[in-house]
């Protein structure tokens, strides 16, 4: 692979706090290597504008390897930038080249208030998981692990969607800002396991609250959050949650 | 001086023993008692959610945006546990003593015995929460195999095992938060403890999206925050990952336990240029089934897909023939570090091995075959057939590796170098896991107790669980039985008052150097500082310059640093200054704990004490203790020695030949 350095020009959108109304402001970087990570490229223009005494941009970024969940950047209009089933950390920069200008804004929804520049708060979707998105089972009750015999094909269904990061992507895609696609891969991962059997009817019932709760929108089947998780997690899931959710309001006990 | 506490009795009854005659606290009573827990990864959430289960009144804090994200989210191959289900041998004796051998004899015996036994537990426990682990056709879990073992013990959910057991966990701390058990509270970091009467009891936080210190009460405190790989600045650790609630626990009368233990990963990317922020791990599991080779010509500068099989030299199967490619993580990196330096180093910076998979790739095609019975295959669909096996073992690192690199690895081998990755030393605890402080307790990577001087892979997960779900609950019960009488202390004590004004001064004292150099480029210097001389390869010369060089750069820092905005604001640089101070005194620590440490073991390797053949000497006649090192002020530690006693694994010279 060939590599070569770039001058960009940065769109980002800057917000001192929730408050604060907010706009866009327009940075140059120089010599940026495509081997480079996209937050790398932001960490170089970031000690440059710090030695300049200017503020420099906040974003989220922890585990820069695509698995915390944590970085967030809407970039030209697509969460997580241009690369197909990736995340912004896992973003590198020979996706651009030399002259190109990036335009980066924080995750929009009402559901996600931002905080600070390109950082918003996700606190809604630990409440979606508050609401029911766990089993009941309380440390040292559990029986021998192969005492549960799992399908081979049940439990990679189960595995593909727990793959989900809880990076709130799918929200920011949607034109409605639904969380059905995280609600549905927690729900997907749990009824797929003959352990999740119990808390199956009430559990997603639960969650469909919280997340109406929380001011999400509702979903329209459009696929924007498919078409942009970093982990491939599947619509299919929101299919089987639309099932789960009328079987157990139809057969609902209570 | 230092009391382990160690049950008396024979090595396999001492847990049972512990708790079968531990104080307990009734209900009532642990409705009164409230545990501050530090850090959400799995040692954190894992004793966090059962805490709250039991009945105790819990405050969480970490300072990502969610408890989901603690770094053990990318611990990737997998956890190991004493099942036997493939009736190789295993037991809780191969696991105790695999990992005893494994951390080269610097390990307590019996907090390893404690972890293996309850290794089985926790297997059942996360599948019990649904965590979607690994399976075979009949429905059974599946295993694999990992370094330093000749047993397949190892759990997995593809490459992504940590995220599975920390979303288990995750979600019970979450069930506890629903039912009003645990408060959690995310963006805030702990910047100090409170000790009230030589008793831990409470912290003083900094809530990072206000700026903010917030005072919290705990009739005890668990620190639960991890490793502090991030003092050699690159290193597989998160950005965030730092020492700073360790630290000032060290600093307020916590024995810090064997500093120097630290372990580099031998399968990491290699660093591309200056502008490297982090190094991203291989997991190990690819030893599985990949083989580690270099030219055995130096500097040979062919393609891999052009260097035929007789040219190519597969060192670790040479030198160790019985392990091969699975020998433990610190053999693994050193091996690879000699070829290098010898010439023998790949890719444009020469500072890489490769890791390849074209066996194995032929290998599970021909498997492929036969399960089918696929009659007349063709080497292109044998070929294919393997990839998808492959793919469906290591897919999501495989990804990686080409987001990372522009390299396909399952076209051409990968390159691979030893990296930064855990570290085995951190505050030293007894038995019950509590510090040098009454009251404060260390979980997981924070304490330094069962890893010895290297972890084995797939330990990692198991330590944090263990001592989160299994061990505190029971132990924290020992200590909490004599505390019921003590009423919460309000905050408005002056000990609260003291430790908040000191944090306020510091951060004040930082903001206002308001010199040219920013944090970064000191964490840099650091940790070139770090991996230079307190590294891979170690000795005394290199050692004393570190000390020289680490108190010239902490001067430099304190009277240079620049820090922007403000401090009541969300300030990510400011908090980033915080850790980098304090990775700071630690570096020098560590280095004088190297410098002490006169022999080889394990991850530490002293280039004065080695075989003929180049491996690490041990010296169990001088060293056979774990160094807790004092806080006595600046730049000075007293060291306080806990004599190693083996009365089951006798020490050996270590051999994976």
């Amino acid at each position: 692979m060939e590599h070569y350095n770039m001058n960009l020009t940065l769109k980002v959108w800057k917000q001192k706090n929730s408050q604060d109304k907010g706009r866009f402001e327009t940075y140059q970087v120089k010599n940026i290597s495509s081997e480079m990570s996209f937050l790398e490229m932001f960490d170089v223009l970031n000690e440059e504008l710090i030695r300049e005494g200017k503020e420099p941009i906040a974003f989220d970024h922890d585990c820069r390897e695509g698995i915390c969940g944590m970085c967030s950047m809407y970039i030209d209009g697509r969460p997580h930038g241009p690369w197909h089933a990736n995340t912004t950390c896992q973003l590198h920069m020979r996706a651009y080249k030399d002259g190109d200008t990036i335009v980066v804004e924080p995750w929009r929804a009402n559901a996600f208030p931002v905080i600070k520049d390109l950082m918003v708060d996700r606190n809604a979707l630990d409440r979606i998981v508050q609401a029911g998105g766990y089993i009941s089972v309380n440390t040292g009750n559990a029986v021998d692990a192969n005492a549960i015999p799992v399908e081979k094909d049940k439990a990679d269904a189960s595995f593909a969607a727990a793959a989900c990061i809880g990076c709130g992507a799918c929200v920011a895609a949607c034109k409605n800002s639904s969380a059905m696609l995280f609600l549905s891969a927690k729900v997907s991962h749990l009824a797929l396991l003959p352990q999740g059997g119990p808390e199956r009817k009430s559990r997603v019932l639960n969650m469909v609250a919280q997340m109406d709760r929380e001011g999400f929108g509702a979903c329209t089947n459009t696929g924007a959050c498919e078409a942009v998780c970093p982990k491939e997690i599947s619509i299919s899931n929101i299919a089987r949650l639309n099932a789960e959710y009328i079987g157990a309001g139809l057969v609902s006990e209570k | 001086m230092l009391n382990s506490k160690i049950p008396a009795g024979p090595l396999d009854q001492k847990w049972t023993d512990f708790k079968g005659h531990c104080k307990l606290v009734n209900p009532a009573n642990k409705r009164k008692l409230e545990v501050i827990i530090v850090g959400t990864g799995l040692a954190g959430a894992s004793a966090a959610s059962s805490l709250g289960e039991l009945g105790y009144k819990v405050k969480a804090f970490c300072f990502q945006d969610s408890p989901r994200r603690a770094h053990s989210i990318a611990a990737q191959g997998g956890i190991n546990a004493a099942k036997n289900y493939q009736n190789d041998g295993d037991s809780v004796f191969r696991l105790f003593y695999d990992t005893i051998k494994g951390g080269d004899y610097r390990a307590r015996e019996a907090n390893v015995h404690r972890l293996a036994e309850v290794s089985a537990n926790i297997i059942d426990q996360c599948v019990a929460q649904g965590v979607p682990f690994a399976r075979e056709y009949g429905g059974l879990l599946s295993n694999r195999s990992f370094g330093g073992t000749q047993v397949q013990r190892t759990f997995y959910a593809a490459g992504q095992t940590g995220q599975q057991l920390l979303i288990g966990a995750y979600q019970s701390l979450e069930r506890q938060v629903a039912l009003g058990n645990v408060e959690m509270y995310n963006r805030h970091e702990m910047l100090d403890v409170v000790v009230i009467d030589g008793k831990a009891r409470g912290i003083i936080v900094r809530n990072l999206v206000t700026g903010k210190l917030e005072r919290h009460f705990g009739h005890a405190v668990l620190l639960c925050t991890g490793g502090y790989g991030n003092v050699f600045y690159l290193s597989t650790n998160a950005m965030g990952s730092n020492v700073t609630a360790a630290w000032k626990a060290h600093k307020k009368g916590a024995y810090f336990g064997n500093p120097c233990f630290t372990q580099i990963h031998p399968t990491c990317i290699p660093v591309s240029g200056d502008h490297q922020s982090k190094l991203t791990l291989m997991s190990e599991s690819l030893r599985n089934d990949g083989r580690i080779w270099v030219p055995k010509a130096q500097g040979d500068n062919r393609k891999s897909t052009e260097i035929p099989e007789n040219e190519r030299d597969y060192y670790l199967e040479r030198r160790y023939p019985a392990f091969g490619n699975l020998v433990p993580r610190d053999v693994a990196s050193r091996a690879a570090k000699e070829r290098c330096d010898a010439g023998y180093g790949v890719g444009s910076s020469k500072q890489a091995v490769y890791l390849d998979f074209a066996d194995a790739i032929q290998r599970y095609g021909k498997g492929e075959v036969n399960k089918r019975n696929i009659q007349g295959a063709t080497p292109e669909m044998i070929t294919q057939l393997g990839k998808d096996v492959v793919k469906e073992k290591y897919g999501n690192l495989f990804d990686m590796y080409e987001k990372i690199t522009g390299e396909n690895p399952y076209e051409v081998p990968m390159r691979i170098y030893p990296a930064v990755h855990y570290t085995m030393g951190g505050l030293w605890v007894d038995y019950e896991l509590m510090t040098t402080v009454p009251g404060l307790y260390a979980l997981g990577e924070a304490n330094f107790s069962d890893h010895g001087a290297n972890r084995l892979g797939a330990s990692a997960l198991m330590q944090g669980l263990a001592d989160g779900y299994f061990v505190v609950p029971y132990t924290i019960g020992n200590y909490l039985a004599d505390e019921i009488r003590v009423s919460a202390i309000p905050t408005d004590h002056p000990a609260f008052v003291e430790a908040e004004r000191e944090v306020a001064d510091r951060i004040n004292h930082l903001m206002n150097v308001k010199g040219k150099q920013t944090v970064e480029s000191f964490h840099k210097r650091l940790g070139k500082i770090m991996w230079d001389k307190c590294g891979m390869a170690r000795n005394a010369e290199g050692l004393q310059q570190a000390i020289e060089e680490i108190r010239q750069l902490k001067k430099e820092f304190w009277s240079d640093v620049r820090i922007p905005g403000e401090v009541n604001e969300m300030n990510p640089e400011l908090d980033k200054a915080n850790r980098v101070a304090d990775f700071i005194e630690l570096g020098e620590l560590m280095c004088i704990d190297a410098l002490n440490r006169n022999e080889s073991c394990g991850g530490h390797f002293r280039e004065e004490s080695q075989t003929e053949e180049g491996e690490a000497l041990r010296d169990d006649i001088n060293f056979s203790y774990v160094s807790a090192w004092e806080f006595a002020g600046e730049h000075n530690w007293n060291l306080h020695k806990e004599e190693l006693e083996f009365e089951v694994a006798k020490p050996t010279q270590r051999s994976y030949k």
